[in-house]
């Protein structure tokens, strides 16, 4: 799996963090969204793919065949 | 229930795709169906009212998934074929052009219609904004210098003002509240919001109602208030809310009441069930809601993906939506009041960065961030034990 993140379309909501934790964070003065791990281990692809789904900025894409 | 031989999705944007989306995440098989009212393929609706109507991205920045994602979900799209009519009973879909769709689920999530005024269907230059084609057509009038009446000072309508000045249009907000968004976010916020708006040049004609338009010719040339008093103009945006999109389930079978009735499993009746804008159900702590939101659609979305197949899921969301407006990016968590106590947990309002807490008889709920989306989340977690059911 591979994540990529749209840094114009994040909108700094945070539910990729709340999910994801160990593979979202925020920057702390705009609340941007800041990759930890672009290629998550298979434990967390779950989350990943629930983070994708729910960001209301649809700026996570997550890339199943890389 | 068992596992159903067909889904038919009713709406094709957020909470539709997520919908379809979710069942094939969670490795549902059968036939899904996605009907829409609109030809586009599914989009984002928040930047309608930003990016797309500023100019700032091209439309198709605004799709929510490629054709290639879409055609890997194996899905049937029914796009720019309005549903008319169901049966709850039998489970049946009939659209306009006459389709018939039939699935052991139906999912509704039609969204939402927006209000407007006595006499706007006839007037060129008065415009809503809730599709692509709607932001499209507001986008041809917007110019410099052009005198924009936005009626309506809620969240679309303050969007809307922002990006209108923003490029260089001559606006004006008028709407019966004392300021901004002083119904949902009470008047600290609302009044911040008045002075970021008026600092940036938009003229507040706020606290007098609106009650009609005027017109010359077929062209719309003025808003009239409640005072008499009428704001020339030359385009009128009409952002006074929205109701359920209902209409089609006249006689469906399905309660209605400003919203689809559904339990707290997101359920309308054996079956059927609702997500976004349109649903109505019962939040195991907050009670009777429906939420006009972005997560919302989604998130729902995907409790109503699990329980189609057989999780019996409570909905139980902390609400969550965001604004952005000229410099100012605001989110907001839970449920916050105009007549909660508001206190500045962090930051500072002055500097325009701060988080503020919503207590109501002592109880935390709400959380907003003015430029401060990390911090603002992690105060959310403050709402979490108030919001979550005990189990």
């Amino acid at each position: 799996m591979k994540v990529t993140v749209d840094e114009d379309k994040c909108c700094g909501a945070g539910q990729c963090v709340l999910l994801a934790p160990d593979v979202f964070d925020q920057r702390e003065d705009d609340g941007i969204v800041v990759l930890l791990d672009a290629a998550p281990p298979e434990e967390l692809h779950a989350a990943v793919r629930e983070a994708a789904a729910v960001c209301p900025a649809a700026a996570i894409d997550v890339d199943e065949n890389a | 229930m068992s596992v159903p031989s067909g889904v038919v999705v009713v709406g094709a944007s957020a909470a539709g795709l997520a919908t379809a989306e979710a069942l094939r995440r969670k490795g549902y098989r059968g036939e899904v169906s996605v009907v829409g009212a609109e030809p586009h393929l599914p989009y984002d609706r928040p930047p309608l009212s930003k990016q797309v109507l500023s100019g700032a991205w091209d439309p198709k920045r605004a799709r929510l998934r490629t054709e290639e994602t879409l055609a890997a979900l194996r899905a049937e799209f029914v796009l720019g074929d309005p549903a008319v009519a169901l049966d709850a009973g039998s489970r049946t879909v009939r659209t306009a052009s006459g389709r018939v769709l039939g699935g052991d689920a139906v999912v509704v999530a039609t969204g939402l219609r927006p209000r407007t005024l006595p006499g706007q269907d006839g007037l060129s230059g008065v415009h809503v904004l809730r599709t692509l084609d709607d932001a499209l057509a507001l986008r041809g009038e917007l110019k410099e210098s052009v005198r924009v009446v936005v009626v309506g000072e809620g969240v679309l309508g303050a969007e809307i003002a922002a990006t209108a000045r923003g490029l260089g249009a001559e606006v004006t907000m008028a709407g019966p509240q004392p300021a901004p968004l002083a119904a949902q976010l009470g008047p600290m916020v609302a009044e911040l919001l008045a002075d970021l708006h008026a600092e940036r040049g938009v003229a507040l004609r706020l606290g007098a109602g609106v009650t009609g338009l005027t017109g010359q010719d077929g062209r719309v040339t003025g808003v009239r208030l409640g005072t008499g008093e009428v704001l020339p103009a030359d385009v009128v945006v009409v952002a006074i809310g929205a109701e359920p999109a209902t209409g089609w389930l006249a006689g469906s079978g399905l309660r209605v009441a400003d919203g689809v009735v559904c339990d707290s499993r997101c359920r309308a009746a054996d079956g059927v069930y609702a997500a976004g804008d349109v649903a109505r159900w019962e939040h195991a702590t907050l009670g009777s809601l429906r939420l006009e939101n972005r997560t919302n659609a989604v998130e729902q979305a995907l409790a109503v993906a699990d329980n189609i197949l057989g999780a019996e899921r409570h909905y139980t969301p902390v609400p969550y939506f965001w604004t952005d407006q000229f410099d100012a990016k605001i989110h907001v968590f839970g449920l916050p009041s105009a007549t909660a106590e508001v206190s500045v947990v962090e930051g500072d309002p002055a500097g325009r960065r701060f988080v503020a807490l919503y207590r109501e008889d002592g109880r935390a709920t709400g959380v907003l961030g003015w430029n401060m989306p990390k911090q603002a989340r992690l105060h959310r977690q403050e709402l979490v034990a108030a919001v979550t059911p005990a189990v």
